[in-house]
């Protein structure tokens, strides 16, 4: 039982950050229709932004109050990594529009090959690993078979996941940047004729998936402490689970399935195999896929002549 | 829409009145300095800043800002005179128009493909003669044998995504089947070459089928992602499942390859006692090459052949429009599944001579780039385009073994430089320009497989594919 507990802790820290990345993927899927391959090499890279930018803090500048720095990373990488995404979109995304549908696919994946192999070259091949921070935990229960702990990590990680979803529901809801956002997931040439300027929307949707997965990066890097420029894809892959799970272009899909993926990992891997837990993650994508292909909260497409 | 000759639409609006710009120097250089700006706000930390570990193993973090600085300079100087190119007049641009090759340029063209095959053949020997026996090895190795590989995948794959419009990001799974069926067979059982080889490709065949049967009603990107988890799936069940495939550590000294059972070995019964000929290790090298030279040319002449037939027009016509193929009765399911077993079928085939090439398999040689650089291969050259996939993977194989030649580089850049780990780098990036640049690939028409009257050759922009 204290081991089960263990693991359902464990398991949401891990699918807050898969539930982040996983709104990035679900909204360019909703505004474009496209499969946004390179979105986890943008979660990676901004991981590594985060690295260099936290050792740069520490080291040249003598920061030495480590919440201090966290903060100034996180708003840093969000920005930084945001960049990057708008570049992606504009170079690599944007001149594809109207092109054949594989077409934005194709380039995705070139892109994503690009940026892994970028940072390899730039920043070498190696793990990179920077000093554990925030490594004090909580003990939930203690005298059983199994001291159950909750770190500061996790906590800094399910509360900050939990505020960003909020001001992202916020955004998405109530704010006319959403509204037009919305308008143009459902109609985009309607949205034009309507005034909404469809490629400065779909360019902030790029912008705003990015903050996230940079907020996933940052998380990601302090909860485990180390980053490979190969780091991308598995996540990027499972993040992509996440959102076909929950319904791709619903955003309250990609936090539930990415709490579904988080769950089922750490529950695969305490119960039955450490070696097979990514083989969980993609049969869920397949059995999803083939068998429900809406999702938990999607809505059903409607195909027409 | 194959069999419809295209018309130019009346009325289509042309660009080629509109007079040319004229170049505003000042806006150049603010686009270019707003570009070079974005630049240096990307390279920011990634760029300007090394890390590396320092003795005790801590990482550390070094200042490097000439990097960024000098990317800067390179993407404003690159924005600048691209935007001084581009405004220069420019001749008017022809309308395209839709050509039919005449009657001379179609022979030129029917014999081009048989000097091209000539020169195929004779590529060994040739290489033999001009640069004996050592110098040669390289060049039928890393370039001939290396390149016709893919040739091969990119024309196994070019049936799934090409003919029948189905995109498929784990091709090789497939190619891993292949190879750890002829590893497996081989050092199990003592099969030979060519017993596995025929077996190799109907496992891998029916591994398409298992696969295919439940996945082939998703639509085209649904699709891609589900065949790219079954890659990766395959490809962790071989590392994990260690009493069959050993891991990590893979499958090595599988027999290598014998003159249809005369080994190559300077021995009585080898090879070139046998022909009575001197024993040379390029002998094997040289058999091998014609041996994945046949395979391809095989892969090439069954995808030519079955296009004719009623399932290759299926193919296509499903590629065109699912909706319609299933009105007029075709059965879809079976339709895809033969596409996707076939094509399986040639990367089992691949596979099998990529273990009896190497003799050692393991399951670091079936990533997902692998997937990439074969469907790239197929894109770059133009989907469903046979000399276009065999152009593309010359281009970006035989490009990325050149990298290794490069060496006077480490003159300019000093010691540390290595063209090769710029491979991945260049070949991302090109696929990322071929889509702008070039969306359709490097051959851009099509010769319809079924026509009213007379060939035509249609733009592929008439041709839809990837709505599978």
């Amino acid at each position: 039982m204290d081991i089960f507990l263990q693991s359902m802790i464990n398991g949401v820290t891990l699918g807050s950050i898969y539930g982040l990345i996983a709104i990035g993927y679900t909204m360019v899927f909703g505004i474009i229709g496209m499969v946004n391959f390179a979105h986890g090499d943008v979660f990676m890279l901004s991981a590594f932004v985060a690295l260099i930018l936290f050792l740069v803090l520490t080291q040249l500048l003598g920061i030495a109050n480590v919440a201090l720095a966290f903060v100034v990373v996180l708003v840093a990488a969000m920005a930084i990594t945001a960049l990057w995404s708008w570049t992606i979109e504009r170079v690599a995304y944007r001149p594809l529009r109207g092109s054949f549908r594989l077409a934005p696919l194709i380039s995705a994946i070139g892109m994503s090959i690009f940026l892994s192999n970028m940072v390899q070259v730039i920043q070498g091949p190696r793990n990179k690993t920077i000093p554990p921070m925030f490594d004090q935990v909580i003990k939930v229960t203690q005298g059983g078979s199994y001291d159950v702990t909750l770190s500061y990590k996790q906590i800094i990680i399910i509360v900050s996941t939990t505020v960003l979803m909020a001001g992202f529901w916020f955004l998405v809801q109530k704010t006319p940047l959403g509204r037009a956002q919305r308008a143009c997931e459902q109609d985009r040439r309607m949205a034009s004729l309507l005034g909404i300027d469809v490629d400065r929307t779909i360019s902030l949707t790029f912008v705003i998936g990015a903050a996230l997965a940079a907020v996933a990066g940052v998380l990601y890097l302090s909860y485990y402490g180390v980053v490979s420029f190969a780091d991308g894809f598995v996540p990027g892959v499972k993040a992509f689970t996440a959102a076909v799970l929950g319904g791709i272009g619903s955003l309250p899909g990609a936090v539930l399935g990415g709490l579904l993926i988080g769950l089922i990992e750490v529950l695969w891997s305490t119960y039955v195999s450490t070696d097979y837990k990514d083989v969980a993650a993609f049969s869920i994508l397949a059995i999803t896929l083939i068998f429900m292909p809406t999702g938990l909260l999607g809505r059903p497409e409607i195909e027409k002549v | 829409m194959l069999m419809e000759t295209a018309k130019p639409v009346p009325g289509a609006p042309t660009k080629a009145a509109a007079p040319a710009p004229a170049f505003d120097l000042v806006a150049a250089l603010k686009s270019a300095a707003f570009s070079a700006i974005v630049t240096l706000g990307l390279g920011f930390p990634l760029l300007a800043y090394d890390t590396h570990p320092d003795i005790s193993n801590a990482l550390i973090v070094v200042p490097r800002w000439s990097w960024a600085i000098v990317a800067a300079v390179v993407v404003f100087a690159g924005r600048f005179l691209g935007l001084l190119l581009n405004a220069r007049p420019r001749a008017a641009k022809r309308p395209q128009q839709l050509r039919v090759p005449s009657r001379g340029e179609t022979l030129l063209k029917a014999n081009l493909v048989w000097f091209a095959l000539a020169a195929l053949v004779a590529f060994p020997i040739v290489m033999l003669g001009l640069l004996g026996s050592g110098g040669s090895l390289k060049w039928i190795n890393n370039y001939g044998i290396q390149i016709l590989i893919y040739v091969m995948l990119g024309w196994g794959l070019n049936i799934v995504v090409g003919l029948a419009g189905l995109l498929d990001l784990g091709y090789v799974a497939f190619y891993a089947v292949g190879a750890y069926s002829y590893a497996l067979l081989s050092t199990t059982y003592g099969l030979s070459f060519w017993i596995c080889l025929p077996l190799a490709g109907i496992l891998a065949a029916f591994w398409g089928m298992i696969l295919g049967f439940p996945v082939l009603r998703l639509r085209g990107d649904y699709l891609a992602i589900v065949t790219l988890a079954f890659g990766e799936i395959i490809r962790i069940v071989l590392i994990n499942w260690t009493d069959l495939t050993n891991g990590y550590a893979g499958i090595a000294s599988i027999p290598r390859a014998t003159f249809f059972g005369v080994p190559f070995v300077d021995d009585e019964g080898g090879f070139s006692r046998l022909f009575g000929i001197e024993y040379s290790p390029i002998q094997r090298t040289i058999f091998l090459f014609y041996v994945i030279l046949a395979l391809a040319l095989l892969t090439n002449f069954v995808t030519l052949r079955l296009r004719r037939l009623p399932v290759g027009r299926a193919w296509e016509a499903l590629r065109e429009d699912e909706i319609a193929c299933r009105s007029l009765g075709i059965n879809t399911v079976n339709t895809k599944l033969t596409a996707f077993a076939l094509g399986a079928m040639f990367g089992g085939f691949a596979g099998s001579f990529f273990a009896v090439r190497q003799g050692f398999v393991s399951p670091e040689s079936f990533t997902f780039i692998e997937s990439a650089t074969i469907l790239a291969i197929v894109v770059l050259g133009g989907m469903g385009s046979q000399i276009g996939v065999a152009i593309a993977a010359t281009v970006l194989i035989g490009g990325t073994e050149l990298l290794r030649e490069l060496d006077f580089l480490k003159r300019i850049f000093g010691e540390g430089f290595d063209p090769v780990q710029y491979r991945m780098l260049i070949f991302g990036g090109g696929m990322v320009l071929m889509m702008i640049w070039r969306p359709r690939g490097i051959i851009a028409t099509r010769q319809p497989s079924i026509f009213l009257k007379q060939r035509k050759a249609i733009s592929s922009d008439m041709v839809k594919e990837g709505h599978g």
